[in-house]
């Protein structure tokens, strides 16, 4: 089996890592088993919930649906590389706010989701942030808290 | 959750993943987003031996005009393609359809090539590429073909594609000024796949519909050309009345899915109320 | 109450969230996120069929592949590991030996037969692959009308039918009451099966040192207590050495009220093999083997007059309990018994409860549990009979509300309602809504050619669970209040929040009462270790039952606080206020001592008064003396597209009573989540077995729990009316979203299409079923 492990280096959160893997080993265990980065969650095999959402190279992804031999050479930021110098992202505070999470387990998916969507687009629509968090469920919220957290964000984020 | 163990290979030409897959025969797949190969190899539907990402392959990715005609790389993912401003601009029914697939996570990775490779009845892409006419390149150990959309789809996730064979790019003829598209979809709740998808491409002149493509996809094993509801309408005036009549052919003559998120009944008459709808929505 | 608390500041107020912080970064820990060295992973084996003779099962394979470390089957644990526990009691009940791993013969798809343990859990499950199980497969029973039927499969060799129990009532004179109705409305309903799918699937991580003999079990679990208890007797371990962690917890909707093979299996595993085990349920696996809710097929008859009076209700209600029962299996449709009046003044009820065994899954408590059944019930009646006679939805429902003063009321059902003002509620609502003229809208788009509807749910439900007499396994709830050497307070509660924020609300509820600021609190739950006794969260108790415990004990060790500080101020303790962190006689704030100097003062305990022991720490045991029950009323409007089905849901407003509220951020959340989930049952969910007793809605490919894009935007008030059976009047607000919304939105449903005719429509309300009853009408 060794012969057909791969060695893949990645930085994450701005550290780089290094580690042998088998190929079969997914991004999302990559993280929360090798990396020891528990943040990103596993809600789902089906691809569907989103729990596991990083951004890799720019792009919001479910890690459960990525090898982590296909992040060889990615620049990844989880859940635990928003807040900077102890300070929340503004995502992360229009969570706290707005009361966006209750059990807190899609939270991190969540927010990560919300990233990407501000990024692409800095003042959405109500609508507009739906259809943003379309692959992540949560089970709690009903969503509508998640929307004004969103909101709250971008107008933080907009000055 | 958990995949088989393989053997993982990241080409980086074309001639290379060629080779791969030569070697490898029936125990290799071809790796591209990921989003339908992954989940199933993480429920062990599929158990491929061997891997060929063709991720780092270069040359694939990207979508660019040549004479008239847009050619998109197979990597293009579904994000880039909604979000294309040369595809917005030329082909806009390429970006709506693209949107309607999966979520943004799913968009970032998933790739058109491998939507079609894929074959799933219920995808997105089948009905719009079908109503675009598109072209199909790929390229083997035998050497490079093109073929056209419409022969590519044989069988429930059976393609044209022989096994150690590539799909490298699509091509979509840029439409006339006068042609308009519409897809229209009704979603899966759980899944989001298509219960019924329903990509028009009309092209007008004055109140008269001159030439119309119509694609389905969801309604049976294989996505289709609606032929039937085209030569109805093809070279008729876009009346409500004609435009209805034509539509109620949507379903005709195509053995109709059955499951527990859609009866045939109610799948047929989707396709009906969907096709007349898209219809209305390239036509206005 | 002998002293007095400064002025309430926190308590009614939206204080953010305390726990959130840890959350929002991804640093919290639930127990896939507790890594332990040299930890084994288990996986389970689990049947394919749903009614199968297991012939042999071959292991080897298995154990021989590099990495596993033991395969055991359910004959390496008989007699080792006890029956998962029923704690229902019920006459007559039918309980069935319940084995960890199945022995001889299994009853539902999913069912575990073998647990592997692996070095790594890739490992294992490679090894699932290597195991051969030969199997007879039996006759499946699957459908609830024919499992009672003479000419079924029976489940159990040991039992003559598949009727677990039935339950019998008759209040009044029911035969008369419909010999005399001016109308009788019938229908037959069927509440489909759910499947919470709470977003952290389940996991156990247990540890055992054989030294000092403790076992540690890290478990997703809502009542650690319960599970603390049982493990001890399943595995025959001294309770003190038991201890049950239930980490961050993400989500449980009452899936996780229960105790599973899982749970046992892995103890059982860590105390073989000495090393800690962990199991993490896959989605999957959650779908097939966490508990399920609903599930009921009810026939129903009302009996109603010419002025809208309900006289009298009959109903046969079949309830599926599923293969085995879990913890409160038979239970949950006893609730449904309970609440069958709803909000309503019915004097004369006939009742015949069944619960039927099937081959499948087990039900239990998902959110709302029994009462969204007889919500679903008594509403859809309610909306049928008005239908009938001609009458206004609206009127129909005021015409049979109690009277407020009618308070506290006993029903036919045997319950009594403690406090209501249904009437204060639903005018709310209607005003929000301007019900007159969204009736004129209806009656214009109707001349269109369009159908909208509106539907309401007036509901009255049982939570607050309970006193003990009701509640299985006990209805009390106990906390501890600690003042640590430094004035910082300590409360340990056994209630075990999952996502309810109790370790904000709680410490709002602290820091009132003793003036100090919420940072100075801490609020521990979730460990038998830190707080022994509990009983944990569901059936909306936290607050009403925790919280009145909590609220005790901080009087108590505030009587204590007093003694002491009137004894350094040289006054009397009951002119003292807590304010600002001083404590001082009314109108004296100048020369106070500190609550820190106070604390320190207590432990220090050189300077106490006579008669007063050192420590500050109180524990209480609160036993509420009846249930609490919220209502409210809830109204949607919907359009309905008749040519595809498709349902278009453009406006939901709730008025939810929920009595006193300490904290409406957290009631705003709970009431989302809980409209959420009801119209998940409403149009989305539902589990499909075939005929074989396969699980065709075995992933979220196929089962679909609402998404952002898939809910409105709710629009949510509250009226308030105290509960008299706590100290603060509260009443619960977890389940009530979801007990109102589901009928609610089927109201609307079915007021949009009946110009067609239609007057009932099963759930969930997929467009395929909308469209087929249109078509169907016609
Ligand atoms: C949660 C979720 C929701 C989704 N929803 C939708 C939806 O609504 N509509 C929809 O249409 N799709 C949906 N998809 C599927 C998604 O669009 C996939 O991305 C797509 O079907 C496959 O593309 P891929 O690049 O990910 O291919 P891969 O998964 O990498 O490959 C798929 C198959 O095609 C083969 N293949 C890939 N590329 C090539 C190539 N260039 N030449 C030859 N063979 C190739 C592979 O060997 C494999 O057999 C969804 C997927 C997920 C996970
Ligand atoms: S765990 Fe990745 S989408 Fe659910
Ligand atoms: S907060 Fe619990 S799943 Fe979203």
């Amino acid at each position: 089996m060794n012969k057909s492990r791969k060695q893949i280096n990645t930085t994450i959160n701005g550290e780089d890592y290094t580690h042998e893997v088998e190929p079969r080993l997914l991004l999302v265990h990559y993280l929360r088993e090798v990396a020891g980065l528990t943040g990103t969650h596993v809600g789902c095999e089906t691809s569907l919930c989103g729990a596991c959402t990083a951004i890799v190279d720019g792009q919001a992804v479910k890690t459960c649906t990525m090898l982590a031999v296909q992040a060889d050479g990615a620049e990844i930021t989880t859940i635990e590389g928003l807040a900077q110098d102890g300070e929340l992202h503004p995502i992360q505070e229009g969570f706290w706010e707005r009361h966006g999470l209750q059990c807190g387990f899609c939270t991190p998916g969540m927010i990560v989701a919300a990233h990407q969507l501000l990024e692409r687009n800095p003042n959405p629509s109500e609508d507009e942030i739906r259809h943003g968090l379309e692959g992540n469920f949560c089970r709690c919220t009903g969503y509508q808290h998640i929307v004004d957290a969103v909101q709250y964000a971008a107008e933080k984020m907009q000055g | 959750m958990i995949a088989s163990s393989f053997e993982y290979f990241a080409p980086t030409s074309v001639d290379e993943a060629l080779a791969l897959l030569s070697e490898h025969g029936d125990d290799a797949k071809i790796l591209a987003g990921g989003h339908s190969l992954i989940p199933a190899m993480k429920l062990r539907l599929a158990e491929p031996a061997v891997l060929i990402d063709i991720q780092r392959v270069e040359g694939l990715k990207g979508v660019s005009e040549s004479d008239g005609t847009l050619v998109i790389g197979a990597l293009t993912t579904h994000h880039e393609l909604e979000s294309s401003n040369l595809v917005n601009q030329k082909v806009p029914i390429l970006a709506q359809t693209a949107g309607e697939i999966g979520d943004v996570q799913v968009r970032n990775k998933g790739t058109i090539g491998g939507s079609l490779s894929h074959a799933d009845p219920a995808a997105d892409w089948p009905a719009t590429i079908l109503a675009l006419d598109a072209d199909l390149k790929i390229v083997g150990s035998g050497g490079e073909r093109v073929i056209k959309a419409t022969d590519f789809f044989e069988e429930l996730y059976t393609t044209a594609l022989e096994a150690d064979e590539i799909l490298t790019e699509v091509h979509v003829a840029v439409p006339a000024e006068n042609t308009t598209g519409s897809y229209l979809k009704l979603h899966q709740v759980a899944s989001g796949f298509a219960l019924t998808g329903v990509a028009v491409v009309l092209t007008k002149s004055g109140d008269i519909c001159e030439n119309i493509a119509v694609g389905i996809t969801g309604v049976s094993d294989v996505p289709y050309r609606a032929s039937e509801v085209e030569s109805a309408l093809a070279g008729r005036a876009l009346t409500a009345d004609n435009i209805a009549a034509a539509a109620e052919k949507a379903a005709d003559g195509v053995d109709i899915l059955e499951d527990i998120h859609a009866s045939e009944a109610y799948r047929s008459n989707l396709a009906k109320v969907y096709t007349r709808r898209a219809i209305e929505g390239a036509a206005s | 109450m002998a002293t007095m608390a400064g002025p309430s500041r926190l308590i009614g107020a939206p204080i953010k969230r305390r726990e959130d912080p840890r959350l929002v970064q991804g640093l919290s820990h639930y127990v896939d996120d507790i890594k332990l060295v040299n930890t084994l992973h288990c996986t389970f084996l689990r049947s394919d069929y749903a009614h199968a003779d297991i012939k042999s099962i071959d292991t080897e394979a298995a154990e021989n592949l590099s990495g596993v470390v033991k395969v055991i089957t359910g004959s390496d644990i008989a007699g080792k590991v006890g029956s998962i526990p029923c704690a229902a009691e019920i006459e007559g009940l039918k309980v069935p030996d319940h084995p960890a791993l199945a022995v001889g013969r299994v009853r539902f798809v999913g069912e575990p037969i073998a647990a592997v343990v692996a070095t790594d859990p890739y490992v294992a499950r490679d090894a699932l692959d290597l195991i051969e199980v030969e199997y007879d497969e039996l006759p499946a029973v699957v459908d609830l009308d024919a499992a009672i039927e003479s000419d079924s499969t029976v489940i159990y060799d040991e039992f003559d039918d598949n009727i677990a129990f039935t339950m019998p009532l008759d209040a009044g004179d029911v035969d008369a009451a419909f010999a005399e109705a001016d109308h009788v409305v019938s229908q037959r309903f069927v509440n489909q099966r759910l499947i919470p799918n709470s977003i952290e699937p389940r996991g156990v991580l247990a540890e055992y040192l054989p030294g000092e003999g403790t076992l540690t079990v890290w478990s997703s679990t809502q009542v650690p207590h319960h599970l603390k208890t049982i493990l001890s007797l399943l595995l025959d371990l001294p309770e003190q050495l038991v201890r049950v962690i239930a980490p961050e917890v993400g989500g449980g909707f009452g899936s996780k009220l229960n105790v599973y093979p899982e749970e046992a299996v892995v103890a059982y595993l860590a105390t073989q093999l000495r090393k800690p085990v962990k199991w993490i349920e896959k989605r999957s696996e959650g779908f097939t083997t966490t508990i399920h809710g609903r599930d009921q097929v009810d026939y129903v008859d009302m009996a109603v007059k010419n002025d809208g009076t309900i006289t009298a209700l009959r109903a046969k209600l079949l309830a599926n309990m599923g293969a085995y029962h879990q913890l409160l299996t038979p239970i949950i449709p006893v609730l449904t018994y309970l609440m069958m009046p709803g909000a309503y003044k019915i004097p004369n009820i006939k009742l015949e409860l069944i619960g039927v065994f099937t081959n499948k899954m087990a039900t239990d408590a998902y959110r709302g549990a029994g009462r969204p059944e007889a919500t679903h019930i008594i509403e859809r009646m309610v909306d049928l009979a008005a239908q009938k006679l001609g009458m206004d939805a609206k009127e129909i429902r005021f015409k049979n509300f109690p009277q407020p003063d009618e308070f506290p009321l006993e029903m036919a059902t045997g319950v009594t309602y403690d406090s209501g003002n249904y009437q204060m509620s639903f005018n709310k609502a209607l005003d929000t809504v301007d019900y007159a003229s969204l009736r004129a809208r209806q009656a214009e788009l109707r001349g269109q050619g369009r159908y909208m509807g509106i539907g309401i749910a007036t509901y009255a439900e049982i939570c607050g669970m309970g006193p003990s007499v009701g509640v299985a396994g006990g209805g009390w709830e106990s906390s501890t209040v600690r003042i640590e050497r430094t004035g910082k307070v300590t409360v340990l509660t056994g209630v075990s929040p999952h996502g309810q924020g109790q370790e904000t609300s709680f410490a709002q509820i602290v820091a009132d009462e003793y003036g100090i600021s919420i940072d100075d609190i801490v609020i521990i739950h979730g460990d038998t270790g830190r707080q022994p006794q509990g009983i944990g969260t569901f059936g909306s108790r936290a607050t009403a039952v925790g919280g009145a415990a909590l609220i005790i004990a901080t009087q108590q060790v505030k009587e204590k606080m007093a003694q002491i500080a009137a004894h350094m101020l040289e006054a009397n303790a009951d002119d003292l206020v807590f304010e600002d962190g001083n404590i001082f006689v009314q109108g004296s704030p100048d020369s106070a001592v500190t609550f820190a100097d106070v604390a320190a003062t207590a432990h220090v305990a050189v300077n106490l008064p006579p008669e007063v022991e050192p420590g500050l720490e109180a524990t209480h045991f609160f036993e509420p003396s009846n249930f609490t029950y919220p209502f409210g009323a809830h109204i949607s409007i919907v359009e309905v597209d008749p040519e595809t089905g498709e349902i278009d849901l453009q406006r939901y407003v709730a008025v939810d009573d929920c009595g006193n509220i300490i904290n409406p951020l957290l009631v705003d959340g709970q009431v989302h989540g809980g409209i959420a989930q009801g119209l998940g049952q409403a149009m989305y969910e539902g589990a499909v077995y075939d005929e074989n007793g396969q699980l065709l809605t075995g992933s979220f490919m196929d089962y679909a729990i609402p998404k952002a894009t898939q809910v409105p935007r709710f629009e949510t008030e509250h009226t308030t009316t105290p509960s008299p059976v706590n100290p603060l009047g509260v009443k619960g607000v977890g389940e009530a979203g979801t007990i109102a919304s589901s009928p609610c939105l089927v109201n609307a449903v079915v007021d949009a299409l009946s110009p067609f005719g239609i007057t009932d429509i099963d759930m969930p309300m997929t467009p395929n079923r909308v469209w087929q009853a249109i078509q169907d009408a016609q």
